[in-house]
């Protein structure tokens, strides 16, 4: 169903790198990776980072799992993922701390904390283990840009209502009362709760349509 | 950096510094097996065991590395030590008590890729806490990681006796419920320091 006719872009590796971004949505759908999605989501551009971060993060240990999935012994793999993952997280950890250091100050022990996301070590386990590295890459890659789409607009919406500003700039002059609780730890349980029940009321008002159609 | 004292960050990382509601740390387990309580308060067990040992062994690593020079290192110690701990603490419970086992299921080994774990150990290195201090900190925050889970487990196994509106069921619900229990959490900042 997402194979995009006449675009040019029909094909395997397009579904693979379709599939994270909208339908197998990590943050929405299949609800993986919580902890940063919760915790640095206090503004879009901290979202952007993480996602970003994440992204890589993903496609290159899917990529360098699937490189050596015919190697690794499979009493051992789970420790292998892992340490493959921690090495790219060390080097995201150095390049973001080199680029951009009140990046890092913001995001603090969160960016280590990707090693722990459970939706890399998801993806290792369940997709780059049983595929060849292009389209292993390529489902990391989808799914690390579905996350930070995710992350996005988690933060957004936070951002807007706890400050009245997006991505630094101020939506609503001076007047505005920034909702300061959005911002505090509770704004992200409720802003990702409130995300889900939109998603929900989309898909029940769709089925009810689909059943209309069927009736009819 | 100010010292702190054990009183202050044993109160701090069991409410107003709450792992699960104020950190976000070790979200998966936190919506995943909280449908009861019979299980959560284990599950928040193990994991408080394993928060300990991973912050004894992150000290003592974080000391060899220093001494060694071998800081980049760090992170990939710590999630391997963190890794054969999980290995122990599963057949442990697994010779204990074999319907545990199989009630907790993926989430005893997932512990390794519990957030609240490898974050103890990052915390604590972060905050250059000493040897006491990080004992404190990790035991603190295992406890309020299982009060976390209980209380959770409780509000759901109350409500899936009441009438919830259909799109409301699940995932949704849960994170409102954590919203609403972050929330009064808060009520406790300025408690400790």
């Amino acid at each position: 169903m997402n194979s995009f006719p006449g675009t040019g872009y029909e094909g395997k590796n397009w579904t693979e790198f379709m599939e994270g971004i909208w339908e197998r949505n990590p943050v929405f759908v299949m609800v993986l990776g919580m902890c940063p999605t919760l915790a640095v989501t206090v503004s879009a551009i901290n979202s952007i980072s993480m996602g970003l971060a994440t992204t890589f993060v993903m496609a290159a240990s899917c990529w360098l799992v699937s490189l050596l999935r015919h190697q690794i012994p499979k009493e051992v793999r789970i420790a292998t993922y892992i340490v493959i993952i921690a090495t790219f997280v060390t080097v995201v950890d150095y390049a973001i701390q080199a680029i951009s250091l009140d990046m890092y100050e913001a995001l603090g022990a969160y960016i280590q904390l990707i090693v722990a996301n459970c939706l890399v070590l998801g993806r290792a386990e369940a997709h780059a283990a049983r595929n060849a590295p292009l389209p292993a890459a390529l489902n990391g890659l989808g799914m690390g840009l579905g996350f930070t789409l995710g992350l996005v607009m988690i933060g957004g919406v936070r951002e807007i209502l706890g400050a009245g500003t997006l991505l630094g700039f101020s939506l609503f002059g001076a007047n505005f009362q920034p909702w300061v609780v959005m911002v505090l730890p509770p704004g992200g349980f409720f802003v990702m709760g409130g995300w889900l029940l939109v998603f929900a009321l989309v898909r029940a008002r769709r089925e009810r349509a689909a059943v209309a159609a069927q009736e009819t | 950096m100010m010292r702190e004292s054990l009183g202050q960050i044993l109160v701090t990382s069991i409410l107003s510094g709450n792992f699960v509601l104020a950190m976000f740390l070790g979200m998966c387990p936190f919506l995943g097996v909280t449908h009861s309580v019979a299980v959560a308060f284990p599950l928040g067990l193990a994991t408080t065991f394993v928060i300990v040992i991973a912050s004894l062994s992150a000290y003592a690593l974080n000391l060899v590395l220093g001494l060694m020079h071998l800081e980049f290192l760090r992170l990939i110690c710590y999630i391997v030590v963190i890794a054969a701990a999980v290995q122990l603490v599963e057949m442990f419970v697994k010779r204990q008590s074999p319907a545990l086992f199989r009630a907790l299921g993926i989430y005893l080994p997932l512990i390794t890729t519990n957030c609240a774990v490898l974050g103890v150990a990052l915390f604590q290195t972060a905050r250059e806490y000493d040897f006491a201090q990080s004992l404190t900190f990790a035991l603190g925050g295992g406890i309020g990681f299982t009060i976390a889970l209980v209380l959770l487990a409780s509000v759901r196994e109350r409500i899936e006796l009441s009438d919830v509106p259909g799109v409301l069921k699940g995932t949704a619900m849960s994170l409102m419920l954590a919203g609403i229990l972050s929330l009064s959490f808060m009520g406790f900042a300025g408690l400790g320091g």
